[in-house]
């Protein structure tokens, strides 16, 4: 049986390192030395998928996508 | 008749000499007479070649090496709409002739594969997307084939302009799609193979594999698989350079790289490392270059990537430090400035390898340097920041000695020595040559 995962996904090309995403969602995402976010590996726990979506939505450049997986 | 039945025909390749078959010397012409003559007529089918590529084993040499038959089954399940198929010669590695190799001297069998290709997957269109030089052979053969009825539709030629991302295959969707210069796009969410030029599904396939494709359309898959190994079949283009002389030599997956290469002995013992891969690949000891097969995995285990075919032997009398300076602020660049951890990442990191090269004191630690690498990799919408820090990342391992003697004493005498991987940094703009 498939089963599905949700995960961050940043469009690098979109993103110019506001930093709102790592505000947002500390739990899975830092800024690297650059400023630019770096998303932790893995699926996201139900418990912080809120937080997610609401970082997704927060993004100024759209540039942070919350993806479904199968796995 | 079944394809696998084909591997009697007289005309197939006994030895792995098979894309550089007939290619020697005066002998070879790039004309379809030429062609038809040393490797017999191609038969389109619409059933049989996307179950004879499966069964051969074969993928793709751009540098990815992804298994054709599951490219070619992505684009023709993609959508309803009938796709876009490509031929990519666009040979982005500064140090690769391969491919302008066989669109030179061996056009048709590139356009063989691109034919089948759009045969198979019942394209709308199909293009040749090849260098300015390769353009007036490419546009002769085009019309050869035109007058002879030869291909189920029109091939258009375009130009790829001669930059490293020119090959990358959303950059080639790009140009081809009239939208942007030859820059990538962030593909992290959509398929080129679904969605590409056009909105159709498309098919980017580099020229050497599409040679390859020919051959199997041909001769079928139990043939294709008579040399390499069960793992890996067939043969591979490699283009061998070493001091002041650069050659294109056709190896058996499997067999002994260095054999393949014909580097001597003395030659890779009097060497300071080679380059495996290109600019995105990587270095390996001579030592260990000795007993590498031609073997993507085995590439892999050490550091490095056969990639799309590079081998570089760095010799003696050139500083090693100074070249990957010199290439990695190259590769910085060629970059597109589009993501900004490859744009701040790769400046980073040409400037703290030429003050390593070129500095008398304040370098940074290897330490600092592969750190940079770590925070490159994987961030980038396309694998350009992932090649650099291959490249530098093995650098810095193979080069270790010269690392901590630099760092002590400064540039080396050898520094004044010309470089001997080819940093060239031109521009093109995006042409239509010929077609609609």
């Amino acid at each position: 049986m498939s089963r599905w995962s949700l995960e961050l996904v940043i469009d690098p090309i979109a993103c110019d390192g506001r930093g709102v995403c790592a505000e947002m969602l500390p739990e899975r995402i830092e800024l690297d030395r650059w400023g630019y976010p770096v998303v932790a590996e893995g699926e996201i726990a139900p418990a912080v998928v809120d937080h997610a979506v609401r970082a997704v939505r927060a993004c100024p450049r759209q540039a942070l996508h919350l993806v479904e997986r199968r796995c | 008749m079944s394809l696998t039945m084909r591997q009697h025909d007289r005309r197939a390749p006994q030895t792995g000499r098979r894309l550089l078959h007939g290619l020697s010397g005066a002998t070879s012409d790039p004309t379809l007479e030429t062609h038809l003559g040393r490797w017999g007529a191609i038969g389109h089918r619409e059933f049989g070649m996307l179950e004879e590529l499966a069964a051969s084993g074969l993928v793709g040499h751009g540098g990815a090496w992804f298994p054709v038959s599951t490219k070619w089954e992505a684009v023709a399940t993609a959508s309803r709409r009938r796709p876009v198929v490509i031929a990519n010669g666009a040979e982005g590695e500064p140090a690769s002739r391969k491919d302008a190799l066989l669109l030179t001297r061996a056009p048709h069998l590139v356009l063989d594969g691109l034919a089948l290709a759009a045969s198979t997957l019942k394209a709308q269109q199909a293009i040749a997307y090849v260098p300015a030089a390769s353009i007036p052979i490419v546009s002769a053969a085009v019309a050869e084939r035109r007058a002879r009825r030869l291909d189920p539709l029109e091939i258009e030629i375009f130009e790829a302009p001669d930059t490293y991302l020119a090959g990358q295959e959303s950059s080639v969707v790009n140009v081809l799609g009239g939208r942007r210069e030859a820059l990538p796009s962030f593909v992290g969410l959509t398929s080129i193979r679904e969605r590409g030029v056009g909105g159709r599904p498309t098919l980017v396939q580099n020229a050497e594999t599409l040679a390859h494709v020919a051959l199997v359309g041909r001769f079928g898959a139990a043939w294709f698989r008579e040399v390499g190994s069960p793992g890996s079949p067939g043969t591979m283009l490699l283009t061998v350079n070493r001091p002041g002389n650069r050659l294109v030599v056709e190896a058996v997956l499997g067999s002994s790289l260095r054999q393949a290469t014909g580097l001597q002995p003395e030659e890779i013992a009097g060497a300071r490392g080679i380059l495996l891969g290109g600019y995105g690949g990587g270095w390996v000891s001579p030592h260990a270059f000795c007993e590498l097969p031609v073997s993507e995995k085995a590439a892999g285990r050490a550091g490095a990537t056969l990639g799309a075919g590079v081998v570089a032997v760095l010799p003696r009398e050139v500083c090693p430090l100074a070249e990957v300076a010199d290439v990695a602020r190259y590769m910085e660049g060629q970059g597109a400035g589009q993501c900004g951890p490859c744009t701040d990442g790769l400046a980073e990191l040409a400037d703290a390898l030429e003050r390593l090269a070129y500095g008398q004191r304040s370098a940074p630690t290897a330490e600092r340097i592969l750190e940079t690498c770590d925070l490159v990799e994987g961030r980038g919408a396309c694998r350009h920041p992932d090649g650099v820090a291959r490249f530098v990342r093995t650098a810095l391992n193979v080069f270790s000695e010269e690392v901590s003697l630099h760092r002590h004493r400064g540039p080396c005498p050898q520094i004044r020595a010309p470089r001997m991987l080819p940093v060239a940094n031109p521009t093109a703009k995006r042409r239509l040559v010929s077609g609609s």
